[in-house]
Formats: C-alpha cells, structure tokens, sequence
C-alpha cells in the first residue's frame, strides 16, 4: 500500500437506496440510510481503513464486530465526521448519509451531527442536572417547544423516567453507570435524531445495565437506525441484524494497522454459516 | 557481566554472588528520613516564626499610647505629627483593593480568552510554543514592569489624556493597574489553561456529537466543567496583585488617599511598608512599629486569599471522582 494519498474523487450519490451493485461478500436489504463506497481513512501517513464499502439499513441494528485496532469505531466517528477532531485525519472515498454526501467540504457536520446521534463507550454525562443534561443539547439547537415535556418523553423513551423523575435537579455524575449510560442515550434522543452511532456502549457496565441498554435498542430500532461497534460477539448476535466483521489487512504495510470488511451479512448467516474464512477464525475464537 | 550465563536458574546461583547492602548504605537509609524531615521543617517553622514576629510586634503597636485600634482600622487619615501622629489604614487598604481591581480589568478576561484560546481552539504545535512564551511573562523582574510604567506606559497616558483635558500626575494609578494587570495575565492563563485541559475528552466528544459548535462547546461545557478552577487563578492572581510592590511603588507613587481618580497617587499597603522603611523613622518609634501591623494585615488579606483559592480548587478535584 503506497502512503501517498491517492486522488479519489467523491462522487454524489444521486440515489439515497444504495441500489448499486455491490462487492460480492456483502448482502444488504435495499434502503440504506448511510452507505460508503471505496471509503479510505489515514491518520497521518497510515491507513488506518481500506476500500471500506457498507451500506447501512434502515431503522435495523448494524453490529461492526472485529479485533482491537482493526478500525471499528474509526469506521463509526466516519459516519458523524467525529473524526475531524482528530487535526491528523483525513478521509477519501464516499460516503453518503440519505443522498447527503458527508465527505464534500459543504457538509456542516455541525449540524449533521444533529441528525446523527452518538453513545460513547464511557458513560459521559455533563456535570450538570438530569434535566439540563437532556436539554442541553436541544437548547444549543434551537428547540422551541416544551423543553419539560421533551426532557419526560426522552428519559422515558431511554426507559429511565422512572428512575429518575423525582430527582431531575440532581447532578447526572450521581447516576449509576448503567443509569449515566441511559441518561446519555436520552440526551442524544432529545435532539431528534435519524441515526444511533454507538460505540462499545456497554462495555463498561455491568450484565443487568447491559441487558437494560439491549432492550433499550430492540424498543428503539423502531424509529431509529442504529449503528453499535462491540467487542462483545454474543451481544453482536443477541441485538443486530446485520453483522459486519472487521479485519486488519494482512498487506498493510509494515508496522501499520489497516482494517477492511471482511465479510458483511444478516447477523444469523455471518455467525452460523460464515462465507470468509477470517470471519470463521474470529467468530470461533480462534483470532482475535 | 554478574550473571555467569544468562539462562542459569537463578535458584541455583551460588549465595555467594550476593554481597547485600554496604553499612554504608543502611547509615545513609537511616539518616535519610529524619534529614528530608528537617528541610519541610524549615519552611512552616519559617512561616510560624513570621506569623510570631508580625503578631508580637503589632501588639506592642497598638499598645503604645498614641495609638488605638480603632483609629488605625477605621482611620482614613496617615499623618506624621511627632505630637499625635495618625495612622488610618483605609487609605492604604483603598489603594491595595484599586490596584487589585483595577490589575483584575485587565488581567482576568485576558487571562481567560488566552486560556480557552490556547486548551480549545490554538493547533497543538502553536499551543506549545505559546503558552511557554506567556509563561515567559511571568519571569520579568517586577521592577521592570515598574519602570516601563513609569518611563512608557504613564507618558503614552499623558499623551492621549492630556489633550481631553485630563491631568494625568506622573504617579497615577491607572499606569500601575495596567503594568501589574499584565505581570499577573501568565497566572490566569496557565492555571486556567491547565484546569481546561483537564477537562475529560469525553464531555467535548459528547458535546460535539450533539451538534455543538466549538464556541459552545467551550464556553458551556468546558468553561463551566473547569470553572473552579479557573475561581482558583483568578483568587491568586489578585493575591498576586494584593502583594505585587516595586511596580506599584514606582508606578503609582506614595500618596495615601481614598479617591476614584484613577489618574493621580495613590498608596497601597506595599508600598507603605517600603516607604517608612527607606525613611527616617527609629526603631522603636510608633511610624516604625506601624510596619508590622500593616505587614500583619496584609498577610491576613494574602492568606485568605490563598486558602479560598485551595479550597474552591479542591471543590474542582472532587468533580470527576
């Protein structure tokens, strides 16, 4: 792999389906929400993802699955831009949320990241209230309805409501894990969002809070369309649909860490009947 | 090498390539703890002896019978009548809180806006070359702040003032509360810049996920996260600005009065103290045991200044714990 950047110009996807046809491999249901075609990510002068090219379903769970480093959560802060962030990083290829295309200088992602919502994998609550917690973010957005009313319907879709409805002037850090991880996934519910990004959300909880924040995505995928990177495959199995299996490439050039899909596929196929031998040794135990 | 090879099973190593520690070593490791013990010592018995010294000396001044206490608290008149002198204090406590305020103006929206410049918006290579260069502030002298005030900044004010109509004295406030306003900046800025950057990655990732801008996510996360520490470096700075002396006394003279003119004398409690010290009054005398109750209440307005700045930091520490 060179580590010159090479020139790959970004064509708008016209078609928000994704009907083109894919890499054989892949196996998506024809609407996609988000969709990358070709998608390169350096950081500096290593390539840190290949030719990634997904299609994310609508209003399913997508699981992004793989060994530590082969690239997942970059994929994931891809599909919000969280990546500018990084002063480092750069990106080529497309990528295209609902015909938008996210890697054209045009794209506010300040205002995308409205649309796109993100759970981080260390529960992040402001140091603030229950209630500015979950206001916050529609304020700073120009929310103009009944903010009250607004905070209840997002702590009682994050299943938390109950828990927390006689204390919503208490700080959000004297939450459990489990119950800041709820508040977390409220406050991005509150600024109305299209997609779910979530990146390892329960690793740091315990089993219960966990089983809570997975019924949580079952109750939500409804409305919502989530995309979860874990390093947990029974939780892979148990909440998603569609499963993608990430790999570190064995050609990447010496001393880098390059990640490709191996193999994206309906979660039941990708963990009984694996079509890529790496995808088999990963999901068995046997790498990784 | 010790080892005779490198693979030998330690547990077979004859007892003999174990010499153990010198007696040498074991003296050192005994001497060790009492003599670190004695070199804390010297700064807190350092500061008890100067608590004693200040407290001993400013009793035997109010003591004396030309002297009350009252008068010297509430007393808004310094006069040095070898009959019945007065000693006010408020004139120079005046003083020390126009240069603490006027210093503040200046140095506290300064010191922030640099601060959250350099923790959220400076690239990283610019921040590590600014933020040493502000820091480089901090290391001029006090003494050539105070005669750049007296040589530049006090000339510039007469030649913008003075055609408005404004008298500007050669000693003036305002030249004082600029020059000292910009020695404390480093303070605010650093300490703040530290507590800023302290703040969890998490909270500025979270916040940007849900559509903030970088001013937002600035002033209304981190701002507010970092804030008491930031209370923290604004208490010092003004502690700094309480204490600062030689750019105070070249800048702002020695004239004790309560006035809001900015632009003529004034006389803070420093500069007091360095007054009566280059001047003639004996040893013994009420002028020259007023030093120390003027030096005691200084240290009292310091120490409060700097205990409140501990524990509004602490407060901070707990935060995220």
């Amino acid at each position: 792999m060179s580590p010159i950047m090479p020139e790959v110009k970004a064509v708008p996807n016209v078609s928000s389906g994704g009907a083109e046809p894919l890499p054989a491999g892949t196996d998506v249901p024809s609407t996609a929400v988000l969709s990358t075609r070709d998608l390169n990510v350096w950081y500096g002068i290593s390539l840190a993802l290949r030719d990634i090219t997904i299609a994310i379903p609508r209003n399913q769970i997508t699981a992004l699955i793989g060994p530590s480093g082969c690239g997942k959560s970059t994929l994931l802060r891809c599909f919000n831009r969280m990546n500018d962030l990084i002063p480092s990083a750069r990106m080529t290829g497309e990528i295209t949320f609902e015909g938008l295309d996210l890697n054209s200088a045009e794209t506010d992602p300040v205002s995308l990241r409205r649309r796109i919502g993100m759970v981080f994998q260390k529960p992040n609550p402001f140091p603030k209230s229950i209630y500015q917690n979950v206001a916050w973010g529609a304020r700073i957005n120009g929310y103009r309805g009944d903010m009250d009313e607004l905070v209840e319907r997002s702590l009682r879709r994050a299943a938390l409501w109950d828990e927390v409805k006689d204390k919503l002037n208490k700080s959000g850090l004297d939450l459990s894990g489990g119950q800041q991880q709820r508040l977390c996934i409220a406050r991005t519910l509150a600024v109305d969002p299209e997609v779910i990004l979530m990146d390892e959300p329960c690793s740091a909880l315990d089993p219960i809070s966990t089983a809570r924040v997975e019924d949580l995505m079952d109750d939500l995928k409804s409305e919502y369309t989530i995309v979860i990177v874990t390093h947990n495959m029974q939780q892979a199995r148990r909440t998603s649909d569609m499963t993608a299996c990430l790999m570190l490439d064995d050609g990447a050039q010496h001393g880098h860490r390059t990640g490709i899909i191996a193999e994206f596929s309906p979660t039941d196929r990708l963990f009984t009947n694996p079509k890529d031998p790496r995808t088999e040794a990963y999901i068995t135990g046997r790498i990784g | 090498m010790s080892a005779p090879t490198v693979d030998a099973d330690p547990a077979v190593l004859p007892e003999t390539l174990w010499a153990g520690r010198s007696r040498m070593l074991m003296i050192q490791e005994t001497l060790i703890g009492p003599f670190l013990f004695f070199c804390a010592l010297v700064t807190v018995v350092t500061t008890a002896g100067i608590v004693l010294v200040l407290g001993t000396e400013a009793f035997r001044f109010f003591q004396m019978p030309e002297v009350s206490a009252v008068d010297f608290f509430f007393g808004t008149k310094i006069e040095d009548d070898p009959v019945s002198p007065r000693f006010g204090l408020l004139p120079l406590l005046w003083g020390t809180f126009v240069i603490a305020f006027g210093s503040s103006i200046v140095a506290l929206p300064i010191g922030l806006l640099s601060a959250i410049y350099l923790s959220e918006y400076a690239p990283r290579r610019l921040r590590s070359v600014l933020k040493p260069a502000l820091e480089l502030l901090a290391g001029v002298p006090t003494i050539v702040y105070g005669y750049l005030a007296l040589l530049l900044v006090t000339p510039v004010l007469k030649r913008l003032l003075e055609p408005l109509g404004l008298r500007v004295e050669t000693f003036n406030s305002l030249s004082a509360c600029l020059v000292v306003g910009v020695m404390v900046i480093p303070m605010v800025s650093s300490l703040s810049e530290d507590v800023l950057s302290a703040v969890p990655r998490g909270l500025r990732e979270a916040a940007y996920g849900l559509g903030a801008t970088k001013f937002e996510v600035s002033t209304r996360i981190v701002l507010p996260a970092a804030l008491s520490g930031v209370t923290a470096s604004f208490i010092l700075a003004i502690s700094r600005a309480v204490g600062e002396t030689m750019a105070v006394v070249l800048a702002a003279g020695i004239r004790p009065q309560i006035t809001l003119n900015p632009l003529t004398s004034i006389e803070t409690m420093t500069a007091y103290i360095v007054a009566v010290t280059n001047g003639d009054a004996s040893e013994g005398s009420a002028k020259y045991q007023s030093l120390f109750a003027v030096g005691l209440s200084l240290f009292a307005i310091t120490l409060v200044l700097n205990i409140l700045s501990g524990l509004v930091l602490r407060r901070y520490r707990e935060v995220y714990n």
